[in-house]
């Protein structure tokens, strides 16, 4: 069949040309911050704050070493009086008249990210799939407002309960836990999850699992055998939206953990170098902050190109 | 195969009574069709048969065994799906040998008689296909497949072939009554077509509202319908009805319609003086000078063999079922007569057909 000259649907060579061109802008826009940290992740600490800025510069690693290090500043005579220098980021440590002093607490946060976030989406996942089926299959008494209370607990800023939250955690001893991150952010994301996944079950047909109790399988078997695979789309779609809030938050982080359960994002911004704040090193933390949730992302694509239009478009 | 009894079946959904009262009985090896409009509760009644809902009350016995409030996969019965339900993340072989993996059966037997399956689906060579890329019929054989493998009980169909065109349709419609003649399977089919209903059942149960109206061979629903419903319901274009008013004394072979008399089958119970309809088939209609009701033509449609003539008279439209070589023309003023021994008289209010010298020539009278 040939292409019609005037297609209603098919927008035209120049409508086309004016969408690319729009979504070029779009991302060299969102892409702009990206770059800039990235590229600053390589410069040294006086390029980073030279004005005006710099774009051709001499790359250096002193920032990932600043992140994962503490130092401290030794006179010449002293460094003169030390062995030869143990790796690269001792020499740059050196030619600044600083010795390391030990790893910086950058990893042990970062650790606390992976799991306080993974464990959240995990968690979140779970509960919203075991439900949302429950919501999509069965009679429940006062379903439409329980669903509505479910959506009702995102109608406020989270942070709007911080205070009362920041009480009960100290009161019940989950402050600066990472069981208390998880089940915070659980809580938040189960919402979310419960909607968007039941979208997902409403849309496969019941037909499915009950062909498979008739066929011998419990009701829960059905579920595990036949609905769930059925319903990795919206899952993975729905485990990237967690995991992404779960990775990013900021506000309840820095309310409820300062020590042991710290994550990544109140940690990062307030990494101090000599004379201020050292942002080779933001930058650098912030890259590599960016790369689970990237890799995350790009494993599942092919499930979210699909899911993310919530399950309109399914064969 | 086993007998399927269900008796006094009810069915309620909050304050929405889907089943009222189901009695029938499907011998073993018999095809029985639940026919009814959308929302009659015909498909819950199968539903409940299967176990995939409980009923609010009633029992539901299979082969003789209770078990209605018995599990669907402890029942051991097949249910094909109007949308075939097919897995799609399995192929063929497997889709059709999965009810045999629940059940434990072992691989060399799955095998066996998944091909054995195929053979009298005539679906062997699609059997390593994915099950997506089928079309409908082919779906509907796998579905089918899925069902045969097992040897059941019994067979529930919701609408299997729903979803198919009409060429598809007519042809699956022999290809499950040879299946089921072959099988000796008891199948309760639901479906809202009635020319599915009279092709294949054995007997068919007629629902509206929740009630089953009439359980009976297709030709005693046809010539003698027990109600109103079915009479409306079945037959295209439905039984003409003809309100009147009057009493019936038993022994009757006469009712007074307007100023003419109308010979009807003798009647077998005594009625008041009430709101009666006479019901008339279409084909029961004939054109003749001296006709007892008299009107003006309407329209005609050509049917090819027959044609159907719209006749406007006082008593409403009448469709008369008459040879394509006759010609009629629009306004013409005609006289139309019924042939008496096909009458049926319905009381109005209950919409029950009364008793007649009709249903003494049908099998269940």
């Amino acid at each position: 069949m040939t292409v019609a000259a005037h297609s209603v649907v098919d927008p035209t060579p120049r409508t086309r040309r004016f969408a690319g061109a729009l979504v070029i802008v779009y991302a060299v826009i969102t892409m702009i911050p990206l770059a800039w940290i990235f590229l600053t992740s390589f410069k040294s600490p006086d390029d980073a704050i030279s004005y005006p800025p710099k774009i051709i510069f001499q790359p250096s690693l002193e920032g990932y070493c600043n992140l994962f290090t503490t130092r401290s500043r030794q006179t010449p005579d002293f460094i003169q009086t030390l062995g030869p220098p143990q790796g690269m980021c001792d020499d740059i440590a050196r030619s600044r008249n600083m010795v390391i002093a030990g790893p910086s607490n950058y990893l042990p946060r970062f650790v606390n990210s992976l799991i306080i976030a993974f464990g959240s989406t995990v968690l979140a996942v779970a509960l919203g799939t075991l439900s949302a089926y429950g919501f999509s299959r069965f009679r429940v008494p006062l379903k439409e407002d329980l669903l509505f209370f479910i959506l009702s607990t995102r109608m406020m800023p989270p942070i709007a309960v911080a205070i009362p939250i920041y009480l009960m955690y100290r009161a019940v001893g989950l402050s600066d836990t990472r069981l208390g991150m998880i089940l915070l952010y659980t809580s938040v994301n189960v919402s979310l999850a419960v909607w968007l996944l039941k979208g997902f079950i409403d849309e496969i047909p019941r037909e499915y699992e009950e062909a498979a109790m008739i066929d011998g399988y419990t009701r829960f078997q059905a579920f595990v055998r036949v609905v769930l695979p059925q319903a990795t789309t919206g899952i993975a779609a729905t485990a990237i939206f967690c995991l992404i809030f779960a990775w990013n938050e900021y506000a309840f982080a820095v309310l409820l953990t300062s020590g042991n359960a710290q994550t990544s994002p109140p940690f990062i911004p307030i990494i101090i170098g000599e004379g201020g704040q050292d942002w080779p090193a933001v930058a650098a933390g912030t890259t590599l902050f960016l790369v689970p949730i990237v890799v995350f992302t790009v494993l599942l694509r092919k499930h979210l190109l699909r899911g993310i239009t919530f399950g309109a478009v399914r064969k | 195969m086993a007998q399927i009894r269900v008796e006094a079946l009810d069915k309620s959904f909050g304050t929405f009574h889907a089943v009222k009262s189901a009695n029938f009985t499907v011998e073993d090896g018999q095809f029985l069709c639940l026919l009814g409009p959308s929302g009659c509760g015909k498909t819950t009644t199968l539903r409940m048969i299967a176990g995939l809902e409980l009923p609010t009350s009633g029992t539901i016995r299979l082969g003789g065994e209770d078990v209605t409030m018995n599990r669907a996969s402890a029942r051991d019965i097949a249910f094909v799906f109007q949308l075939f339900a097919l897995y799609p993340h399995m192929n063929v072989r497997k889709n059709i040998g999965f009810p045999l993996k629940c059940e434990g059966v072992g691989q060399a037997e799955i095998e066996r008689r998944v091909v054995e399956a195929a053979r009298i689906l005539r679906i062997t060579e699609l059997l390593d296909s994915p099950v997506s890329g089928l079309a409908g019929g082919d779906r509907q054989r796998v579905a089918l497949g899925r069902a045969i493998v097992r040897k059941p009980k019994c067979f529930l169909m919701d609408e299997p072939l729903g979803a198919l065109d009409t060429e598809m349709r007519d042809a699956m419609i022999r290809e499950l009554r040879a299946l089921h003649d072959r099988l000796g399977a008891t199948t309760v089919y639901v479906t809202h077509d009635q020319l599915e209903a009279m092709a294949m059942a054995d007997t068919i149960a007629v629902m509206n509202h929740g009630v089953v109206e009439q359980v009976a061979s297709p030709r005693d629903i046809y010539d003698r319908p027990a109600s109103l419903f079915v009479a409306d319901f079945i037959g295209s274009p439905p039984m003409n009805f003809l309100p009147f008013r009057g009493g019936l004394a038993t022994g009757a072979q006469v009712i007074r319609l307007g100023e003419r008399e109308v010979a009807i089958p003798t009647a077998r119970e005594a009625l008041p003086d009430s709101d009666l309809v006479l019901g008339v088939r279409p084909e029961h209609v004939r054109f003749t000078d001296r006709g007892m009701v008299r009107g003006e033509v309407y329209g005609a449609e050509y049917l090819g063999t027959t044609q159907i003539v719209t006749v406007t008279t006082r008593y409403g439209a009448l469709k008369a079922r008459t040879p394509a070589h006759l010609t009629f023309r629009t306004g013409e003023t005609v006289g139309l007569d019924f042939r008496p021994d096909t009458l049926s008289i319905f009381d109005k209010a209950s919409g029950r057909a009364i008793r007649t010298a009709l249903h003494e020539g049908g099998a269940h009278g």
